[in-house]
């Protein structure tokens, strides 16, 4: 067992046989933990399993020596997408895979209903919004979703196979644009995974300006969804407003690094960028005053009998159906999962202060929305606590080489949610293996369980109230 | 109903005067890098080795920079000793050629230069635009979505993202055409009714950015169609982005 960021010589990984492996994740999958992780290197099987009550990570690995294993998604549908990346990556076929389709390969065969009246309908990759690419495939009978298939790949930019062997000079900006709305989220869990594998310490302030950035990043793009969704239901009025506001927090991020997407800020060793006292009140002043607005901008949301009959009961993901596909993040707080990195795993500052969990047990697009806005006011109160508080400190350290043969996994709850990065480090201290994964990764599939008996006019919305991404899940 | 009208007093008007009065940006904003070689120590590479895409290359002892490939990241101005290479404030980027966005030392930068006379007298009052996102990181295509809000109002300038590329004039392309985009984006082009323009915006779309030479993508629209205007950046600022449609349509 580890802790979040901490790190294991890799032959110390526990092993188990084959049979014993996929028992113990079936059982512990069971009993509520998550798989955070599952990936095959030189026929070798990893998984990494959360445990959220007690803040525990779970690194087993097994042998897989015929290029074949029995399927561990029949049994633990959370696994599905990673035996197919599994198979599309090493050629490891998972036997008894209900659905084995490449992920990120493009690939023409879609799931298909018959019968009477039954039609379907084809979105994308080209869509009709300033949005990314991919692929929808609706089975309906007449207005009502049967079944949805979400096809991706189409942003795969091959970042994973690039990072191995590094890092090198592009590694940062590979990660900062991972998935380009998350920039800070993303290059604050590779930086933990070099700091972590360099025995690196960062200074409290550095930690402080950290959760600031991801806060920042939070609130920018939570307001925006909440105009997104307005927007999608034809409510002008929020949409209008909380379109500007989104602005305001980006460029407050401005402010402090130059780049409204939080480039440059976050780096090995600590921060890119300091603040003074004459910024710090000029962030205060901004932010009260953003915030003041987003208020009254999002009261008419909740006020406005029509929004919410558009809201409720839409696109519901009950707590079962999210805890079995270890959905995680805000679409898992929607639906009353109890499960926040900076609680259950806490990272930096999140040791010592937190914003409190914000969680609501409906699980539907009123939810999503919700639990938007209690997050919006947690995080606002929170980098309020943060600028008063922030500690003197150095801005960044120099992390030296990376400590050889060894494993570390990376958790930090970005805005969507759970980003895990795991690296493991060759004889040099060179990356012999790096994964990304994204919350879009494990809550694509979510989406596509909301649809079900959902009306397909309701897609728009339930679509952003997930708000996945795409080249994150591309990689 | 009252509630509404209250709140909307109380929003007040945020719409900027753009391009009337200069856009008030961040102190750090990183725009157009200056560069002075005079102070470069002889034979120093230390900011062509540091840069993670090579968009410096030394001539002569001079320092070439592209800005079709640059990230506008921190990496050269803090490998530099001299601080040979620094960020102006100026956030006008776009041009019409590939060329021009190599920046030379003492050479002017040449900013868009506007549409020829039928592109303008077609499309200057009227502009509609299909966005294909063809593997870019949601930066560029989160930047240029925001011109759409009340901040920017895109709308009064007569241009338009439109839902089809066959109600466009003209597609604005993101990201570095990854290979599983190659296709699509080619179609969508075919679809767009002739004359058509295309507009290329940041890094990945003019040169593939990061992501230059991975086998995964096609390093920028110009190698899937012909791009007339060029928006550099990682992602472009608004501003940047609007300058160039405006430089583009003779409106600045």
């Amino acid at each position: 067992m580890i802790r979040n960021h901490q790190s294991l010589p890799v032959k110390d990984i526990p092993f188990y046989s084959l049979e014993e492996w996929r028992k113990k994740i079936i059982e512990k999958t069971k009993e509520g933990l998550r798989i955070c992780a599952l990936f095959a290197k030189e026929n070798k099987l990893y998984v990494i399993l959360a445990h959220d009550e007690t803040g525990a990570l779970l690194p087993w690995s097994t042998d897989v020596p015929h290029q074949k294993y029995p399927s561990l998604t029949p049994e633990c549908p959370q696994a599905h997408l990673f035996e197919r990346e599994i198979k599309e990556q090493q050629d490891i076929t998972p036997e008894g895979h209900p659905w084995l389709k490449p992920v990120r390969t493009l690939y023409p065969d879609f799931f298909h209903i018959e019968g009477e009246e039954i039609h379907e309908v084809a979105v994308g990759p080209v869509h009709a919004g300033v949005i990314e690419p991919g692929h929808f495939r609706f089975q309906c009978h007449g207005e009502d979703v049967l079944h949805l298939e979400i096809a991706l790949g189409y942003q795969h930019r091959g970042i994973e196979r690039q990072l191995l062997h590094g890092p090198t000079k592009r590694t940062l900006p590979y990660m900062e644009t991972a998935a380009g709305d998350t920039s800070i989220g993303h290059t604050l869990a590779y930086c933990h995974v070099l700091e972590t594998l360099s025995s690196c310490e960062v200074s409290e302030r550095a930690h402080s300006l950290r959760a600031i950035g991801l806060e920042l990043e939070r609130l920018a793009n939570h307001t925006g969804d909440l105009g997104a969704l307005a927007a999608d239901i034809g409510y002008l009025p929020t949409s209008s407003y909380c379109g500007r506001l989104r602005g305001d927090f980006l460029n407050l991020t401005a402010e402090i690094c130059g780049s409204r997407l939080g480039r440059g800020f976050v780096r090995p060793g600590g921060v890119g960028f300091d603040i003074d006292e004459k910024l710090i009140s000029f962030i205060q002043e901004k932010l009260k005053k953003a915030f003041k607005d987003v208020t009254s901008a999002a009261a008419l949301l909740w006020d406005t009998p029509s929004v919410l009959s558009r809201f409720e009961d839409t696109g519901v993901l009950s707590k079962k159906i999210s805890a079995e596909l270890g959905i995680v993040g805000l679409v898992a707080r929607s639906s009353g999962l109890r499960q926040d990195i900076r609680h259950t795993f806490p990272f930096g500052m999140y040791h010592k202060e937190k914003p409190p969990m914000s969680t609501w047990k409906s699980g539907d697009v009123f939810a999503r929305s919700y639990v938007r806005w209690l997050e919006i006011q947690a995080s606002v109160k929170f980098i309020l606590k943060l600028l008063d508080i922030l500690p003197e400190g150095k801005m960044c350290e120099t992390p030296g080489k990376l400590l050889k043969n060894t494993f570390t996994v990376s958790l930090i709850e970005g805005w969507r949610g759970e980003i895990c990065h795991i690296a493991t480090t060759d004889d040099q201290g060179l990356f012999s293996t790096y994964k990304i994964i994204d919350p879009s990764f494990h809550n694509w599939m979510g989406l596509a369980m909301a649809l079900r008996g959902q009306q397909i006019s309701d897609f728009p919305i339930c679509n952003k109230s997930f708000n996945l991404s795409y080249c994150g899940h591309d990689l | 109903m009252l509630k509404t009208l209250w709140i909307r007093l109380k929003q007040g008007y945020h719409t900027s005067q753009f391009p009337k009065e200069a856009p008030k940006l961040s102190q750090r904003f990183r725009g157009l890098p200056l560069i002075d070689s005079s102070k470069c120590p002889q034979g120093c590479r230390d900011c062509a080795q540091s840069c993670p895409i090579d968009a410096i290359t030394i001539k002569d002892s001079k320092i070439n920079l592209d800005l079709g490939r640059c990230l506008f990241c921190t990496d050269c101005v803090n490998a530099c000793p001299e601080k040979s290479i620094s960020y102006s404030q100026d956030y006008r980027l776009a041009t019409t050629s590939r060329e021009n966005l190599i920046l030379k030392e003492g050479q002017t930068f040449k900013l868009a230069q506007a549409a020829n006379q039928k592109i303008k007298k077609l499309f200057g009052r009227s502009l509609k635009l299909r966005q294909v996102s063809s593997g870019g990181c949601n930066g560029c295509e989160v930047e240029t979505n925001v011109l759409n809000t009340l901040v920017f109002d895109l709308g009064r300038f007569g241009i338009q993202f439109v839902a089809s590329p066959r109600h466009a004039d003209g597609l604005l392309i993101t990201g570095p055409v990854t290979e599983n985009m190659k296709l699509a984006l080619k179609k969508t082009y075919e679809a767009v009714p002739s004359p058509k323009i295309v507009i290329a915006v940041g890094a990945c779309a003019i040169s593939g950015g990061p992501y230059i030479d991975h086998p995964e993508v096609h390093n920028g629209a110009n190698s899937t169609v012909p791009v007339d205007l060029y928006i550099p950046g990682c992602p472009p600022h608004p501003y940047t982005i609007l300058d160039g449609l405006l430089r583009f349509l003779d409106k600045r």
